[in-house]
């Protein structure tokens, strides 16, 4: 089981949590414009790296808030966590 | 019911070779659809230089930790006409390939505990039927015919309301599976190389012209993922993009046991399916675990649901005992339907997205992925089953016939 940190609430075990897929994939900002590869990209296609990945958890039994995680894929390491508004330490996406 | 007896321990069935320079194909990972495919590539096509690389060895990803179930239940036309030819050819593969692998077709329960399933396997059945697919709608009482260790009980938390049955879905012992499809590979002349990892790609443009290995640089005419978990760290390599994420999916057998299980019984709601091996296991599967992972591992509580509901429905459970547990890489797409085709690069050609029901499959993924490969075309059966359908929306839903939750 992992132990993840909520940014509110402090650490607690991966059951309290609900996963939420690839962080940072913003909604297109002209969605009238986008061709249909574009939005099979913005609907379908998510990173699935082997190695440090940002992704969202929600504290579904917790404070019920959104966060976002840096996990490392291969070794299911957590690496840091961090509120939705901020950027994804390290600098890359 | 008796136990049939295990078959002999082979002696070694295929060569060794190192890799040559040159392939007309190269297919990449040695599990059981990159077997299947280049034995069918060497059977249907003719086409027999082959190569099949594998960065661990033969069998030993998700060949080597499935739950060995095989069935052809799916929903819509296409899933239904790819797992039945599936089903037909495992039918005639012990014959053909002159290896028991021990396919027993003792037929597959899939539960309904609520009014949704009831309906929604009604209709599967329904829809099983009109597409040639032999299947049945048991009621409780019919069901405990079929598995009488089942609690039926109305008493039950989540009650065994009725479940679709498949008399000719069953087990086969996967690795004797993947063993019988590469004796006879490597007798048609395909090279079957272990600890080979496809570090790069060498492409001519937007061709792919060979692959750089840890062995050494490959030059290949074609060349076919069959990668399953690795599917879009591979892909990412000669710079394809794939609608897949990679997620464990674990599974645990317990300590022999008289048979007492004579058949396959799953269940999507409460959430776990078991079969009881040969040798006398109880082999049982979870769902996925929710987060991307290639640790071939995941979380303890998932173990934990997955017996809980094992406990439930077969109370005579409730004193053996895990004897391991592990998991695999499934490479899950947004419909739970596989990728079988070609890429946006040229020549190369892309067989993963089978989620959690990879092994069932072997023989038609191999039939009609050579067949790609070999003509540059689609077999009709696989041509429902493209990556553009991700682009165009021709979507095929299987999250309810997959039957394992994710």
């Amino acid at each position: 089981m992992l132990l993840i940190t909520c940014p509110w609430c402090g650490p607690r075990d991966e059951t309290e949590y609900h996963y939420g897929g690839q962080a940072h994939v913003p909604y297109p900002p002209a969605p009238a414009d986008l061709t249909d590869q574009q939005w099979a990209e913005y609907v379908f296609y998510r990173d699935n790296p082997k190695g440090p990945f940002a992704e969202r958890w929600v504290h579904s039994t917790g404070c019920r808030r959104w966060f976002n995680v840096l996990r490392d894929t291969a070794t299911h390491e957590v690496l840091t966590s961090y509120r939705p508004d901020e950027p994804r330490p390290g600098g890359t996406r | 019911m008796t136990a049939e007896p295990l078959p002999e321990h082979p002696d070694f069935l295929w060569r060794t070779p190192d890799p040559r320079s040159s392939y007309d194909v190269v297919i990449v990972g040695a599990g059981g659809h990159g077997l299947a495919t280049a034995y069918y590539l060497a059977k249907n096509h003719g086409i027999t230089n082959v190569a099949v690389l594998e960065k661990g060895w033969l069998a030993g990803g998700n060949m080597a930790r499935n739950t060995t179930i095989i069935r052809s239940n799916y929903l819509w036309d296409e899933s239904a006409a790819i797992y039945e030819h599936a089903l037909k050819l495992w039918e005639g593969l012990p014959e053909e390939l002159d290896y028991d692998f021990l396919f027993s077709q003792r037929g597959v329960l899939n539960l309904a505990h609520t009014l949704q399933d009831v309906r929604e396997g009604v209709r599967r059945v329904n829809a099983n039927k009109l597409n040639g697919v032999d299947a049945e709608w048991l009621e409780p009482d019919e069901i405990s015919k079929v598995c009488p260790i089942l609690n039926v009980s109305p008493r039950t938390r989540y009650p065994v309301l009725g479940g679709t049955f498949q008399p000719r879905a069953g087990i086969a012992k996967h690795d004797h599976v993947a063993w019988a499809l590469a004796r006879r590979a490597d007798e048609l002349g395909v090279d079957l190389i272990q600890g080979c990892e496809v570090t790069g790609f060498l492409k001519d443009g937007e061709r792919v012209v060979g692959v750089d290995t840890n062995l050494g640089r490959i030059h290949a005419g074609r060349v076919g993922l069959a990668a399953a978990g690795h599917s879009s760290v591979l892909a990412e390599r000669a710079g394809v993009r794939l609608p897949v994420q990679s997620h464990p999916l674990q599974a645990l057998v317990s300590e022999l046991h008289e048979p007492v299980h004579p058949t396959v019984v799953m269940s999507n709601h409460v959430h776990v399916y078991v079969s009881q091996a040969h040798k006398g296991e109880l082999v049982m599967g979870a769902g996925v675990d929710a987060y991307n992972g290639y640790g071939q591992r995941g979380s303890f509580h998932v173990i934990e649901q997955q017996m809980a509901a094992a406990v439930e429905l077969f109370p005579v459970f409730a004193r053996a005992h895990v004897l391991r547990t592990w998991g695999g890489i499934v490479d899950v797409t947004p419909d739970a339907s596989p990728i079988i085709g070609s890429t946006p690069v040229e020549n190369l050609y892309v067989n993963c997205g089978w989620g959690t029901g990879g092994f069932k499959a072997t023989p038609a993924a191999g039939w009609t992925f050579a067949h790609t490969i070999a003509t540059g075309r689609p077999h009709p059966l696989n041509a429902p089953f493209a990556l553009d359908r991700f682009t165009s929306g021709a979507l095929i839903d299987e999250h309810g016939a997959a039957a394992v939750a994710h």
